[in-house]
């Protein structure tokens, strides 16, 4: 849990990690992005709520899709915004990133979007950054990405609306998949019936249950009577640390298909961070099916991250008032 | 210079003395326990009422400086911060800068060592040549030049064969083998004690599987080539019962631990804290506890420091990047006889671990303060009521996850070769 990404009187100031954050919160970023999801429907797509601010997107990971939403998201409020895309090589040790941090901070940014492909480089950067910067988590290492799972709560509540009586399976990479933690911190703090992880012992972390999950390795019994399926990407490079032995079997034994799909309800939706691996994790015909949701995720994506953009740059001047 | 220490507790482990004892030191060697010798007028006397007394620390694991750009610290600078925690000998593991892989090395830290003037250090030779674990080291000339034992330092040797055929080699020059176990390939992509924690963060995990494989079959080993061998820094629970069953049969080993397996868990890491990055890895709750009993047990007898001291920089990056270790010198007394005060350990017990018994593992005669022993002494506050801050190490490295611990017990004075080199300002 990190202490770092709220103010003394509860607001958000970084966005790290869902650990720690209260549903109350989360509901808050849920509304906000109802509001701002309205703007994209507009023939003029801007608000001025962050106009002056400087958001520099900092990754020094590749990513499109993310990188993408949060630009948007940063030029619908109005904000300027940078893209640095960093080759980690250059960068791999930690005076350096703080060098680079410290430089960038010094050209006036009021907030960095990190992606980082080391759990805990968003946490170290908050610790790091001057008190007037706000740091939001686009994914480090295994360890969160706390938009991308906002965006899919946000998802879930307009399909299914209430938690509690949800059962939610997310299928595939759990021990590598930021995603899955930040997707089972905000299912459980928003009340969810229950989540189900489903895979193979080797993609799934050890003591799996301490993180409030059911843990299935088979899918017909894992996905029985689930509201909700969430399939996770299965990088490539997994079979090189023999983790599973080929993609085609990880497909026949935990890939979506039609016949897999129909142990969940009828009216189940199928979701996917993306980028997909079509004939790896998800079939086809399910990711373009009518219960796959996958593409609405990404257009939330925009108003999620708004939200979460203009609270925590909200905090500050909340504070101001305080401070005054 | 003529030496009196009165009205102090002196506790001797090796000579089972736990009493109220003067002392009396001349040239460097104690001359009398008790009564004062006739005509001995003292230069100088210490006043230990309300102190313990007992031999100096004897600590078998410390690096006190290696190859990288994280490492300020030298011989000089890390043997004085040693002093500064009651330590008046130490073992150099071989991953040193350069690697003690040959008698011109140790005579280069001899020299080194002399030169400082603060506490005693022997060294323990590369077991392999570079620590490559593929050639054999030359042992003899490093057994000759003074090494007290051999090690391959944190490199596991993978190849069976070749760890063979060092043991046998090992055992025919009745040379010591120090062993720091895991296997290479379960721990390759960790940087944690895989579990809860681990989970939660998104961090590589270590099991301890990782230490009971490479236990296991260096126990076999040392079964089959009748080597003396003794295993640094255990993590795990498991390993104790392996550890324990291999001495009841009468295999020539032992063990040690260091003070942060024995206070702290994988729960310390708590938001990815780099200070408590170890390798071994802080392992469970449980674990700890089994530690602690093992001690209590005597199935571990040795505690040592496994000091790694860091500039601020090895600690400054996200988790994995950072470099493991902690500075552990200056904080090796409070933290060991922290686990006195609840008397589950007696006092005595947990100083020998510190003194007779390392003293054993090395096979030299220190450790204890018997007529005529050299006169390395450490002086303890039992009351000190002080407070760890690593910002005030005398060591190079300042990491240390017990920044604002409250020690009760701390070093007052350290006598080396019976003058004063140490006392608390």
């Amino acid at each position: 849990m990190s202490r770092h990404q709220l103010t003394e009187s509860g607001q958000l100031k970084h966005f790290l990690t869902i650990e720690g954050l209260k549903r109350d919160l989360l509901t808050d970023i849920m509304d906000r992005a109802e509001q701002f999801s309205s703007i994209s429907g507009r023939q003029v797509k801007k608000v001025p709520l962050l106009r002056g601010k400087t958001i520099m997107n900092l990754f020094f990971e590749n990513s499109t899709r993310t990188r993408t939403t949060f630009e948007l998201a940063a030029k619908r409020l109005s904000a300027d915004v940078m893209n640095l895309n960093i080759n980690t090589s250059a960068t791999s040790k930690g005076e350096s990133l703080l060098d680079t941090l410290h430089n960038l901070q010094a050209m006036h940014t009021d907030m960095f979007v990190v992606r980082h492909n080391q759990s805990g480089a968003a946490e170290f950067i908050a610790q790091h950054v001057a008190p007037h910067v706000s740091v939001i988590n686009a994914g480090d290492g295994c360890h969160a990405h706390p938009t991308q799972a906002m965006l899919d709560m946000f998802t879930i509540r307009r399909h299914k609306g209430h938690f509690p009586d949800l059962r939610v399976a997310i299928v595939g990479d759990i021990l590598h998949s930021r995603v899955a933690r930040s997707q089972i911190q905000a299912l459980s703090t928003l009340g969810v019936g229950e989540i189900r992880v489903i895979g193979p012992k080797t993609l799934l972390p050890a003591d799996s249950q301490t993180l409030g999950v059911h843990v299935y390795h088979n899918m017909a019994a894992g996905l029985k009577d689930v509201d909700v399926i969430i399939t996770l990407r299965l990088q490539f490079e997994r079979m090189q640390g023999a983790l599973i032995p080929s993609a085609q079997e990880y497909f026949a034994n935990y890939g979506l298909t039609e016949d897999k799909l129909k142990f969940a309800k009828p009216d189940a939706i199928v979701m996917h961070p993306g980028p997909i691996n079509r004939g790896v994790e998800i079939a086809s015909a399910v990711a373009d099916g009518p219960q796959s949701v996958i593409l609405e995720q990404v257009t939330h994506g925009i108003a999620v991250r708004m939200a979460v953009m203009s609270m925590t740059l909200g905090s500050h001047s909340e504070q101001q008032e305080v401070n005054a | 210079m003529k030496l009196s220490i009165i009205n102090g507790h002196l506790i001797d482990p090796s000579n089972q003395i736990n009493a109220k004892q003067n002392l009396y030191i001349d040239q460097g060697r104690i001359v009398s326990i008790g009564r004062q010798p006739e005509g001995f007028t003292s230069d100088h006397s210490i006043n230990a009422s309300n102190l313990v007394i007992c031999p100096g620390l004897i600590d078998l694991s410390a690096r006190l400086r290696e190859r990288g750009q994280h490492n300020t610290a030298s011989i000089a600078s890390e043997t004085k911060a040693a002093i500064k925690g009651g330590i008046t000998t130490l073992c150099i593991a071989p991953d040193h800068d350069p690697i003690i892989d040959s008698p011109a090395t140790v005579d280069l830290i001899e020299g080194q060592v002399t030169r400082a003037g603060q506490a005693n250090v022997h060294t323990i030779g590369a077991l392999t040549q570079g620590l490559q674990g593929e050639l054999l080291s030359e042992m003899l000339a490093l057994k000759q030049a003074g090494c007290l034992g051999l090690s391959n330092g944190p490199k596991t040797i993978k190849n069976t064969l070749i760890l063979r055929r060092a043991m046998e080699y090992a055992a025919t020059l009745d040379l010591t083998l120090f062993i720091k176990a895991s296997d290479p390939w379960l721990q390759a992509q960790g940087c944690i004690h895989e579990g809860v924690v681990s989970s939660r963060l998104g961090l590589g995990g270590i099991p301890e599987a990782a230490e009971t494989i490479a236990i296991a079959r260096d126990l076999s080993l040392i079964e089959q080539t009748g080597v003396n061998a003794h295993f640094h820094s255990i993590s795990s629970g498991k390993t104790i019962n392996m550890i324990k069953d291999a001495q009841n049969r009468g295999l020539p080993i032992t063990a040690d631990v260091s003070p942060y397996h024995l206070h702290l868990t994988e729960h310390d890491i708590g938001n990815y804290d780099s200070q408590s990055h170890v390798i071994p890895p802080l392992r469970s709750t449980r674990d700890r506890e089994q530690l602690q009993q093992a001690v209590k047990d005597g199935i571990i007898t040795v505690i040592s420091s496994h000091h790694r001291p860091l500039d601020n920089d090895a600690k400054l990056g996200p988790f994995a990047e950072t470099e493991p270790g902690i500075s552990g010198l200056e904080s090796l007394l409070s933290l060991t006889l922290k686990l006195a005060q609840g008397e589950e350990l007696p006092l005595q017990q947990a100083i020998a671990c510190l003194t007779q018994n390392p003293a054993q593992v090395l096979g030299i005669d220190a450790g204890h303060l018997s007529l005529g022993a050299k006169a390395d002494i450490c002086i303890i506050d039992p009351k000190a009521d002080s407070e760890c801050q690593p910002e005030n190490f005398i060591s190079a490295g300042k990491n240390s996850p017990f920044d604002g611990w409250h020690f009760d017990y701390d070093v007052a004075y350290t006598l080396l070769n019976g003058q004063i080199a140490y006392q608390k300002g």
